[in-house]
């Protein structure tokens, strides 16, 4: 298997998470689909740092994840604090900067 | 030597200075009033000194340097011609402001101060005016003047009639105005210089330019037109009776109206080259004396019959200069603005005294006020030109200068005027002064602050005429049956005015009901106001109109185009902000895409 299958791989979960953030209308949904695309970008920088031989890409693969972890935590805060004040997480309902 | 003559224009300056720069001396009102009284006694008191030694001054000052000579100079000019004005403008000057102390007693002492800086100002203005040694220093005195007569008829601005007569005095006299800057001009670009005695060596020798010196010299009559109140210009005249009765007198006898015929006089060796516009001078004087005595004869407010009696003696002194006899227009001039003074100050003591000017609500005046009755009486008899007072000799010469320079025309016009002068003053004599007393008037003899200036008015006006029979010049003018005739004309005129307001005759009734179509056109003063009011307000509106369209469709449409375009697009754009996070990520992705595309494109 090359370089280009893992580029693929990551291509095909990264267009998934992309596709869930913009058809879902859950908030939690929206949000599992951010962190298949943040994952989507640590296949690449384990492919690269594998088939390169250099760690910087491990490295900030690593970042990726620790700041994804903050994101999600910080994220689903949000979402339960949107749930506390307006019963709902449907994204479709939250237009309050509709111009 | 030109000290003298200074002191005559410096010494109401100083005044008006005084009065206009330290105001708690303004405000402190009769005070102002002596401080002027005083300026100007000193000036009368110089004046007369210069006219009885006869002293002759021309001094000039540069005033625009340029390299060949300067093109316009300052000075002053003494000659029998302004010696004389200086003597009447500062004399009825002094009278009518002591005559005001009186008149105006009842203003608040701010006004009464504000009132005598104006009286300063317009001394100093006439004076000047008179001294001017070229056209330029003239027209600068010229518009002087117009602006202090707006002020003084103004003076009770808040009387809407009031502001409009000081406004349509200042617009009509300066559409006059116009032409005389014009030409004076237009003389300056032909000869180099705007003063008198190179311009009259000029015109001795012959080296003024024949072609252009007509439009030019008609230019310079249009600002005496204005000035003197001759038709069409003479609008503004009766109007001008808003205000005060002193300020009246002033500008009817001395002051201001006087300009015009000053103007002429002054520059008759230009004018006497242009024989075209001379006999257009005849002619305009004589309609204009014609028809402000026919305005008279229909008027019943006392000022506004002598105001058009002023316009009609204005018409005969441009009749006379016009005829090419300016000495006998002057000296009409001179006799006139003594008597017509006496005429307007004794009308104002009677408006004081009973605060009308209706003269059918007056009557039987004499007993009552007989002081102010033998003033106005002896100055009607003055102005109808009745032997031996002023009037007489003087209007004689013009008649005699008139008929002298071949004019038939315009003397007939001034013979028939001499009839009707004689009725419209004797019909305000018999109405007013005579008859029975009015029942809601209560007449007073004046105080002696009026009836002394009145006095010497009197004396004044009979001690000229009779100087002028002692000195037979009488005799001089004109042919035999001239006298006669004019004397008839006058006794003609005074018997139907008895005829008709005081026996109120059959015969005379029926006579008036005939002319009653003709009182009717002269009682609307001919259209001619009302014309000059709705071309006035046509152009105005006509004018106010465009502005209007342009300000409401063009500078409005523009701004309101730039807000339209700018709400529409906003309007349009706030579509574009549905608030849903995905309809932007939506966007943010498009835009990645088209990034990327675009990339593979270049990098291609």
């Amino acid at each position: 298997m090359g370089l280009h299958a893992y580029l693929g791989l990551a291509a095909v979960v990264f267009a998934v998470g992309l596709f869930g953030v913009l058809t879902r209308r859950n908030a939690i949904g929206i949000l599992l689909g951010i962190e298949l695309m943040l994952n989507a970008v640590n296949i690449n920088l384990a492919a690269f740092t594998r088939f390169h031989g250099d760690p910087t890409g491990l490295v900030f693969a690593l970042f990726t994840i620790a700041i994804t972890v903050a994101e999600v935590g910080v994220g689903l805060a949000i979402v339960i604090a949107i749930f506390r004040v307006r019963r709902t997480v449907e994204a479709d309902h939250l237009t309050l900067l509709r111009g | 030597m030109a000290g003298p003559a200074l002191a005559v224009l410096g010494l109401p300056f100083a005044a008006f200075v005084l009065l206009a720069g330290v105001p708690p001396l303004r405000r402190r009102g009769r005070l102002a009033g002596a401080l002027s009284i005083a300026a100007v006694a000193g000036a009368l008191g110089v004046a007369l000194d210069l006219w009885r030694r006869g002293i002759r001054v021309e001094a000039r000052w540069t005033w625009i340097p340029a390299d060949g000579g300067p093109v316009a100079s300052v000075g002053v000019l003494v000659d029998e011609l302004s010696a004389a004005m200086l003597v009447l403008v500062t004399g009825i000057s002094f009278l009518v402001q002591v005559y005001s102390l009186s008149y105006l007693d009842a203003e608040p002492p701010p006004a009464l101060g504000r009132y005598y800086a104006y009286q300063a100002l317009f001394a100093f203005s006439m004076l000047g005016l008179v001294l001017a040694p070229g056209f330029l220093q003239m027209f600068v005195f010229w518009e002087l003047v117009g602006l202090c007569s707006y002020l003084l008829i103004g003076y009770w601005y808040a009387r809407p009639a009031a502001a409009r007569a000081a406004v349509k005095a200042f617009w009509v006299t300066k559409l006059g105005d116009l032409g005389f800057v014009v030409g004076i001009v237009m003389l300056w670009g032909a000869t180099g210089t705007f003063d008198f005695a190179p311009l009259f060596a000029l015109a001795a020798r012959g080296g003024l330019p024949a072609e252009g010196l007509g439009a030019i010299l008609l230019l310079v009559y249009l600002g005496a037109v204005g000035k003197s109140a001759q038709v069409p210009l003479h609008v503004w005249l009766p109007d001008a009776m808003e205000g005060p009765t002193p300020v009246s007198a002033l500008i009817h006898a001395a002051t201001m109206v006087t300009a015009g015929v000053f103007l002429v006089t002054r520059a008759m060796p230009l004018f006497a080259l242009a024989p075209d516009v001379l006999a257009l001078v005849g002619w305009v004087g004589a309609i204009t004396a014609f028809l402000a005595a026919t305005m008279a004869c229909v008027e019943d407010d006392i000022k506004r019959v002598l105001a058009y009696s002023t316009v009609s003696q204005l018409g005969y002194m441009m009749a006379a200069a016009g005829a090419g006899a300016p000495e006998a227009g002057f000296g009409h001039l001179l006799t006139h603005g003594v008597f017509k003074a006496l005429l307007f100050l004794a009308a104002g003591a009677v408006i004081h005294a009973l605060g009308t000017n209706d003269i059918f609500r007056m009557g039987g005046l004499f007993g009552a006020m007989w002081q102010t009755g033998t003033a106005f009486v002896v100055g009607s008899l003055a102005l109808a030109g009745v032997w031996p007072l002023a009037g007489f000799f003087s209007k004689e010469a013009v008649l005699a200068g008139v008929l002298a320079g071949g004019r038939p025309g315009p003397f007939l016009l001034l013979a028939v005027t001499t009839f009707l002068t004689a009725f419209y003053m004797f019909r305000v004599v018999f109405v007013a002064f005579l008859g029975r007393p009015h029942p809601g008037a209560h007449p007073h003899e004046a105080p002696v602050l009026m009836t002394g200036p009145l006095w010497v008015l009197i004396a004044l006006t009979v001690g000229l005429g009779a100087r002028a029979a002692g000195d037979g010049t009488a005799a001089a003018h004109g042919p035999g049956w001239l006298a006669p005739l004019s004397l008839g004309l006058a006794a003609a005129g005074v018997l139907l005015a008895w005829a008709m307001y005081r026996r109120q005759a059959p015969a005379a009734l029926r006579l008036a009901g005939l002319l009653a179509p003709l009182a009717f056109v002269a009682r609307k003063r001919y259209g001619l106001d009302a014309l000059y009011a709705a071309a006035y307000r046509g152009a105005i509106l006509g004018l106010s109109l465009v502005v209007g369209w342009v300000d409401r469709y063009v500078v409005d449409g523009l701004v309101n185009l730039w807000s339209a375009l700018t709400l529409r697009g906003g309007d349009l754009l706030r579509r574009v902000q549905s608030g849903r996070a995905q309809d932007y990520v939506y966007g943010v992705a498009f835009g990645v895409l088209v990034l990327f595309l675009w990339a593979q494109w270049v990098m291609r």
